[in-house]
């Protein structure tokens, strides 16, 4: 990733680039994706910083120490670790020996997750987990499979099992407006949630943001390429969604 | 400078009520507009002490011992000083002729004709005064006090391996300007009148031992002089119940002329005798505090300590028979702040009246903590407290709120709300450290649970110790001192010793081992001079008012200067931790370890203030371990410094028996220190402001405000005298409820951890821009400086700069 606002300009990438990917514009540096091999060679010899490798590959007894330095401030807010991503389940070994040495620390463990794994692995996940936090994206087989790529009855299933086992789950549901925040929708998600066995009977909203353009444009890559239309559902639609959810007897909220 | 301000100051404005809506400020009408009044009234210089005292001097040195003259010379003061009762007021008493009026004491330090024009015409921090008033200064003060001052006495004292010193900047001495202060009481005088220490007084003069006792002539004088001090304060309270009986004479509206009535009743009755009632003991504490502050003028004003826990009782019985109400003590209790708000900090004189300070005299009200028996001490009036600092919105007095581990949850939490509106109170602090802190000094375990903090972060046993803070250490300079081996660089002139040659150093430790030698060197010349003063005082300038209050001033016969208060401590500030942690990395870890650069290339960027070699300066801000990011690295050489610190001043010995020890606080400090420190190891250019108290560097702090609490937890702060951590936030990330809770909980974990303060500045970068474009709409926006708010626009340029630059913090 690179960060122009950063750059000094000193050329110490393209120096020591070893692909020759790297070349010095007016623009700030100018990457060759096709040439570039991710070794890593300018995020370590950029001096500001300004070339950073995205991701940082860690041991799982370093990071276990790394939470372990913060149990002061768990014990002191009731807190604990969550395991996002990406898609944590990606990695289910990495992640279950994690889960397990936390436990064994007595650190609370949240996953949050879109439970698009085999059933096999949210099963050992399960039980080393304390709190599921899951995305909810859309109720419609076609749409999820239009806007995520894969059809959501994996998911559902999946969801479905967590909470028959008694799991405590929070269901959070990125709301967008033109995708997602249709009333039929909302309407369909509380329906399926309130037919559960779920006790924990929590949503959270979370309205669309585009956060993510300034990351894409750090990488070099085109946000929403597709332009597909999106936008921040309004207050309104915000607080109509909400009254969906409470009139299932579901705790909703915006945010979380 | 900022294109973007004016697109962003709108959306933040909301954070702040504009200035024009100033005078809503208050629960009703008489507290809008005292409040108003104390806000739009400017800060003046009034002769009027100056010239009586130098009168009385004039016709009186040389006849009496000098205690008895200091207190003659009080009592002068209060019978004949300008009274004022201003049109609202309920609590009564002006140090000045009027509100905001400054006195001067030219006994200390005397203003010259050039310093009153500059205090007169500066843009910052100004001091009006007449021009009569500048040539009577003229013809009657300033000929008399020449070469009579305290400050010429010290001057004239100073050895030149001191001299070199201060003026290189290493150091700060606050006793060439002003008298040693920092004072807070604990609870003794809304039990006795000051006829019943007058009575005190007189049986232990009848004690004194003159067959035995070597001490008792000396003794003698100094009861004798306390005991006039007391009648000065009561003359003083005299004249304003003569004066109130005098204008409720022609006052038309009869509810006023009841409350004139009121007044001068409560003026009979205090400070002669003990308070009965609510409004007594407010006003006997305010008597208190400006008999101290009119009789010297002490390095931090007056404190009076847990007010919370000394008036409850007065509440809850006033409350029970009826005599009182919730929002009659809120009245009474604001009038309070009001008073104390009309109280700016007197100004400095020479080449320090020009370069701005602050007008806050750092009165901080101590809310909640401990009960001296150990239990939780929050009671009703704390709340009220923290509602009147929130609704009246001035500089003073300070408040912080007191966390031990026994303070419930929902009074934290009432604490957390004002702070998120951004004002920079109350600061809070954390007793189960402070207890222990003063317990390692000596203290007794119910003194020390009496105790808190005054001014800005100083632990102390309320009404039982002289704890007098002597000035800063530059810390960082040190540094660069011991870099070009004793020569300062600014002016290449030898200031201190010469440690070597740090090209020729062939290892860290070399390198740390010249250091230490430069600090020990430094710090036993300030503690020489300091010393020196000391004694100054106690022989020059006894406060024989002030003694009255402290234990065991009465039963040892002596001085709160001259070993009197039951304990003396000596406090030495250090500054910027963060900056030398920083360097000292930098210099570890490039130079020695990996070699990225030599010590003659390090060097010469320094010199060159990194120009030209700006790659470097990126790789070290990059690619070194700071303090204040949980890094064992950086935070082993940060205890490294700090035990070395301790040790360079902890246990010197003070005139008085006992012993200096270790403060770790900056104020404003920290950008002085910073103009006359060059460029940095670790990356810091030069002029720029050193780091503040134990805070990171600027911007050195990149995990965020739990990875500064754990670097700062892992000193061990009992060992000082009082740590100061500045975190400053996002209003957006203090909007929710919830939000409240996780700063109290970020508070709880950095108390459990052993830390000593936090403060809050809660303000985005947008609305200090904004202010710095259109001061006009934002007169009011307070931030937190170090241990005590000020007002954004008082503060010259590069203070600004400073609290901007500040790292902010974004998420917990």
């Amino acid at each position: 990733m690179y960060t122009k606002k950063k750059c000094i300009g000193c050329r110490t990438c393209v120096d020591n680039c070893p692909a020759s990917a790297l070349s010095l514009t007016a623009g700030g540096i100018r990457m060759d994706n096709n040439r570039c091999t991710l070794c890593g060679t300018c995020a370590g010899v950029c001096p500001a910083k300004a070339m950073e490798l995205s991701g940082t590959e860690y041991a799982a007894d370093y990071l276990v120490n790394e939470i372990e330095k913060e149990t002061i401030f768990m014990d002191q807010s009731e807190g604990g670790v969550t395991f996002c991503g990406g898609e944590p389940l990606m990695h289910p070994d990495a992640l279950l020996e994690l889960l397990r040495q936390c436990g064994e620390r007595g650190v609370h463990r949240a996953v949050d997750t879109s439970l698009f794994a085999r059933p096999e692995t949210v099963k050992r996940i399960m039980n080393e987990t304390d709190l599921f936090l899951v995305d909810l994206k859309h109720m419609d087989a076609g749409k999820h499979r239009f806007y995520c790529g894969v059809s959501n009855e994996l998911i559902l299933s999946n969801l479905r099992m967590i909470v028959a086992a008694g799991k405590e789950t929070i269901i959070r549901i990125p709301l967008i407006e033109g995708v997602n925040a249709d009333e039929a929708n909302i309407s369909r998600s509380a329906e399926f949630l309130s037919s559960l066995p779920w006790d924990t009977k929590i949503v959270h909203l979370l309205p669309y943001h585009d956060i993510a353009a300034g990351k894409h444009e750090k990488l070099g890559s085109a946000y929403n390429p597709d332009s597909i239309p999106m936008a921040t559902p309004s207050a309104e639609a915000q607080e109509r969604c909400l009254s969906i959810f409470r009139s299932h007897n579901i705790k909703a909220s915006v945010g979380g | 400078m900022h294109t973007t301000t004016a697109q962003r100051a709108p959306e933040s404005a909301s954070n702040f009520a504009p200035s024009a809506e100033a005078n809503v400020y208050g629960m009703n009408g008489r507290i809008k507009r005292l409040r108003k009044e104390s806000f739009d009234a400017q800060p003046s210089l009034s002769i009027e002490r100056a010239l009586i005292e130098t009168a009385f001097y004039r016709e009186n040195d040389g006849k009496y011992p000098v205690p008895v003259l200091r207190a003659l010379n009080f009592l002068e003061i209060c019978r004949r000083k300008t009274i004022y009762i201003g049109k609202d007021e309920l609590i009564v008493g002006e140090r000045g002729p009027k509100p905001k009026a400054v006195p001067t004491f030219p006994e200390l330090t005397c203003h010259s004709v050039d310093d009153l024009h500059v205090l007169n015409t500066r843009d910052l921090q100004r001091y009006a005064i007449s021009q009569k008033d500048i040539d009577a200064y003229e013809r009657e003060v300033i000929p008399y006090w020449n070469g009579r001052t305290q400050r010429e006495r010290i001057f004239g004292h100073v050895p030149d391996t001191w001299r070199t010193l201060y003026e290189a900047g290493l150091f700060t001495e606050f006793m060439e300007q002003r008298a040693p202060g920092h004072t807070a009481l604990d609870g003794k005088i809304y039990r006795f009148g000051l006829l019943d220490i007058k009575e005190r007084i007189a049986g232990e003069l009848k004690k004194l031992d003159f067959m035995n006792d070597p001490e008792a002539t000396d003794k003698q004088e100094e009861l004798t002089a306390m005991s006039i001090s007391c009648d000065a304060a009561i003359v003083f309270a005299e004249r304003h119940a003569a004066l109130a009986c005098e204008m409720a004479l022609t006052e038309k509206d009869p509810e006023r002329v009841a409350e004139l009535h009121k007044i001068a009743g409560v003026c009979r009755r205090v400070p002669a005798h003990a308070p009965r009632t609510f409004w007594e003991a407010i006003q006997m504490y305010w008597f208190v505090h400006l008999g101290t502050i009119t009789e010297l003028n002490g390095w931090d004003a007056m404190n009076p300590g847990h007010f919370d826990q000394h008036l409850i009782p007065f509440y809850e019985k006033e409350l029970a028979q009826g005599s009182l109400t919730r929002d009659g003590a809120k009245e009474l209790l604001c009038c309070f702040w009001i008073k104390v708000n009309n109280h700016p900090a007197p100004p400095k004189v020479g080449v320090t009246a020009k370069e701005s300070g602050t007008y806050n005299d750092f009165t901080n009200i101590n809310i909640g903590g401990v009960k001296p028996d150990g239990s939780d001490g929050v009671n009703e009036l704390s709340y009220l407290m923290l509602e009147i600092a929130e609704e009246l919105q001035i500089l003073q007095p300070g408040n912080s709120i007191h966390i031990s581990s026994r303070t419930p949850e929902r009074f934290l939490r009432a604490g957390c709300k004002v702070i998120r509106q951004g004002h920079g109170y109350p600061s809070v602090f954390n007793p189960d450290a402070y207890i222990q802190e003063l317990m390692r000094q000596g203290k007794s375990l119910q003194d020390a649970r009496e105790g808190g903090c005054s001014g800005c972060i100083e632990a102390g046993a309320f009404g039982k110790e002289a704890y007098l803070l002597t000035g800063y250490l530059n810390v960082p300079k040190i540094v660069e001192i011991t870099l070009n081996n004793g020569y300062d660089p600014l002016t290449g002139k030898l200031a201190s010793i010469q440690t070597g040659d740090p090209r020729d150093f062939k290892d860290y430790a070399e390198l740390y081992a010249a250091f230490l030698r430069q600090l020990r060197y430094i710090a036993d010349q300030k503690i020489r001079v300091s010393n020196y003063i000391d004694r100054m005082f106690a022989k020059y300038a006894p406060a024989t008012f002030l003694s009255l209050f402290i234990d065991d001033c009465i039963a040892r016969g002596k001085d709160y200067y001259n070993c009197g208060p039951r304990y003396n401590t000596t406090y030495i500030q250090c500054t910027g931790l963060g900056t030398v942690t920083d360097s000292l990395s930098t210099l570890k870890k490039h130079v020695f370890e990996d070699k990225t650069f030599t010590m003659d290339r390090i060097l010469k960027a320094i010199a060159a203030n990194f120009e030209g070699d700006e790659a470097m300066r990126q790789t070290i801000l990059n690619r070194t371990p700071f303090f204040g990011n949980d890094d064992a690295y950086a935070d082993s050489i940060a205890l490294q410094v700090y035990g070395d610190l301790f040790d360079a001043i902890d246990g010197k010995p003070n005139t008085k028996g006992e012993t200096f020890h270790l403060n770790m606080l900056s104020t404003t400090c920290h950008v002085y220190f910073g103009k006359v420190t060059g460029a940095t190891p670790n990356g810091r250019l030069a002029g720029l402001a050193i780091s503040d108290g134990t805070s990171p560097s600027h911007g050195a702090d990149t995990h965020g405000p739990s990875a500064v609490i754990k670097s700062l937890g892992k000193l061990d702060q009992v060992k000082s005298g009082g740590t100061l951590l500045n975190l400053r936030f996002l209003p957006s990330l203090l909007k929710r409820e919830a939000d409240v809770a996780k700063l109290a909980s970020l508070i709880r974990s950095y108390f459990a951890l052993g830390g000593h303060h936090i403060q809050f500045n809660i303000v985005d970068a947008a609305t200090l821009y904004a202010a710095q474009e259109s001061p006009e709409n934002y007169r009011d926006l307070l931030v937190r400086m170090a241990g005590y708010s000020d007002y954004f626009n008082d503060m010259n340029a590069d203070l600004q700069a400073d609290v901007i630059a500040r790292t902010e913090h974004q998420e917990f």
